[in-house]
């Protein structure tokens, strides 16, 4: 069988563990879709709304912020609901990484991780060159349609979106623009979608720029330079500078806002280099001591 | 970012070259997204919005497609559009022949958004304008051929107020009153149960979006016997009083009492009665 990144670990360590976090985000992705599943098909009302705004129990109220900032552009006056949940919605990805949502909450990251995966697995190699900076470009479209036309463009067409109400509330054609997606990340651009384009990934990816649980490569002295992890991971380009920054005195966490926090690397190394923190370098760079206080926080 | 693959340095005319490539593909995703979304925005007419609803070009500024809406109707009339739907996707409506709004006096819908893309300064559910009530089709509502229906006079949830059924004589029959539904607009809240109860294969009965659904008199038209109201009198030199060639004692009221007797009754509908009166005429 050919070579995949966390082969290694896999063979080291046990399957569980080099799909450790793997696992935990299926789980929290699956799970926060089958609780919004549950109200419209088994009459369970627990979550309503969908990832646009959703209503939790009656009493939690959460809001996609970039939504809620596209529909004041337009000129609309918020609902104090609407604004509360905008709030709490960003103070959690504040504290827990931006761009958390991508990878354990958005279900079009199952799509585009399904693709990345077949992408390895039948070895196309074929990439056209996109800049990553698209996503900011887009972004800036995305808040400059409603001032400019008064309608919330994107929205129209916004994948995140289109899949998530489709689930719940029925596809119409949405499932075409998944499979546009999917075909495009799995034959056009590698991460293409999720990496390159997604303006909402790029939004959370802001308001993370602070956040508290970050990616430290603490055992980076122990780098084998297997490159499993810049294989594995949806945005290679994080990685670099806490795994090899040593020597320029970077230190050893990765504060790139557009760290996924999906802990593939973590799971891929067999050499146990990077683990998840919550704060700050603590350690001083390098330092692979404290163990002991690894914390994780799921989304 | 000074330094691009391979780390050969770029310069200024790289750089610039670079950022005008990308603002023009950018902008012409731009121009097609633009183009689409005013497509994409129109709302058939056969298609209403919950009450509250902002007039239709803020809405779909307003509106973040969530359907809280749609979950918290109590009678479940509400969808959101599709992708490939005529409506704007995501955003909800209701079909009044498939139901219409029920009217709830705590207007669920409306507490449920997170926007005010469904206002929520409507607070009183008969202030609502979804659409406003048309009888469309004189030709196949049966109250025009004299049958009695009135099933949308009964139905609507203001009974009375925005459908009343004005009589008028039945020249068929001769002898019958045709019972003819008359929408007002200004009671109408456009819920649509009429249409939904319209018993036609297809509703003669429409709710359209009140902008199709209503004329306009030119603002210059002033009707004389409102303006004469306001005046308290004749603003202009009332004509002469019209005289007729009576018999003395006689004269004729136009506005109903027709020909009366001067410092007497009216004169009886029998006119046998008037020819035996003694003295006669």
């Amino acid at each position: 069988m050919q070579d995949y990144p966390g082969k290694t670990a896999a063979a080291e360590q046990g399957w569980l563990k080099a799909h450790k976090w793997l696992l935990l985000r299926r789980g929290s992705q699956l799970g926060i879709l089958a609780v919004f599943l549950l109200g419209p098909m088994a009459g369970i009302w627990i979550l309503t709304g969908n990832l646009s705004a959703s209503m939790t129990l009656d009493v939690l109220p959460l809001t996609d912020p970039l939504l809620l900032v596209q529909s004041m552009l337009s000129g609309a006056r918020p609902v104090v609901s609407g604004v509360v949940g905008a709030l709490i919605v960003l103070l959690f990805y504040a504290l827990v990484g931006g761009r958390v949502f991508c990878s354990w909450v958005c279900p079009v990251n199952l799509v585009t991780d399904l693709a990345a995966w077949l992408r390895r697995r039948l070895q196309i190699q074929t990439s056209a060159r996109l800049s990553r900076n698209l996503r900011w470009w887009l972004l800036g479209l995305v808040l400059l349609m409603p001032i400019a036309t008064g309608v919330m463009a994107w929205e129209y067409v916004n994948p995140v979106s289109l899949t998530h109400r489709g689930l719940l509330f029925g596809m119409g054609w949405a499932w075409a623009v998944v499979a546009a997606v999917f075909l495009y990340d799995l034959f056009v651009v590698r991460r293409g979608w999720c990496g390159h384009l997604c303006p909402v990934g790029a939004f959370y990816g802001l308001i993370g720029v602070k956040a508290l649980v970050r990616v430290h490569a603490n055992g980076r002295e122990r780098c084998d330079d297997c490159m499993d992890c810049f294989n594995i991971c949806p945005e290679p380009q994080v990685i670099k500078p806490a795994l090899k920054g040593q020597g320029q005195g970077i230190g050893p966490v990765i504060r790139d806002i557009n760290c996924t926090n999906c802990g593939r690397c973590i799971d891929v190394c067999s050499k146990d280099v990077f683990r998840f923190r919550i704060g700050g370098e603590r350690a001083s760079p390098g330092h692979q001591a404290d163990r002991g206080r690894q914390r994780v926080a799921p989304g | 970012m000074n330094s691009g693959k391979n780390g050969k340095p770029i310069d200024r005319r790289q750089f610039i070259a670079g950022v005008m490539k990308t603002a023009c593909g950018v902008g012409m995703i731009g121009l097609g997204l633009g183009l689409y979304s005013r497509q994409a925005s129109s709302l058939p007419a056969a298609v209403l919005r919950p009450p509250g609803a902002l007039p239709e070009a803020d809405f779909n500024g307003a509106c973040i497609r969530c359907g809280l809406c749609v979950r918290d109707c109590p009678y479940d009339i509400l969808h959101l559009g599709r992708l490939g739907q005529a409506v704007p996707t995501g955003t909800p409506y209701f079909i009044a022949r498939e139901a219409g709004c029920e009217m709830c006096e705590d207007i669920p819908c409306v507490a449920a958004c997170p926007t005010n893309a469904l206002d929520h300064e409507l607070t009183d559910i008969g202030d609502a304008d979804m659409g406003l009530a048309v009888l469309v089709d004189h030709e196949s509502c049966i109250a025009f051929q004299g049958l009695r229906c009135e099933v949308c006079f009964n139905i609507c949830p203001i009974r009375g107020e925005a459908i009343t059924l004005d009589m008028q004589h039945n020249p068929r029959s001769g002898k019958h009153a045709l019972f003819i539904p008359v929408v007002h607009s200004q009671p109408c809240t456009g819920c649509g149960k009429c249409e939904e109860a319209c018993i036609l294969d297809e509703a003669a009965i429409k709710v359209l979006p009140r902008h199709l659904a209503k004329g306009k008199l030119g603002a210059h038209y002033r009707l004389g016997w409102e303006q004469k109201r306001a005046a308290g009198g004749a603003l202009v030199t009332p004509d002469a009083e019209h005289r007729y060639n009576l018999p003395e004692g006689m004269h004729y009221d136009h506005a109903g009492r027709g020909l009366i007797e001067d410092g007497g009754a009216p004169i009886p509908a029998d006119p046998l009665d008037t020819l035996n009166r003694k003295g006669g005429l």
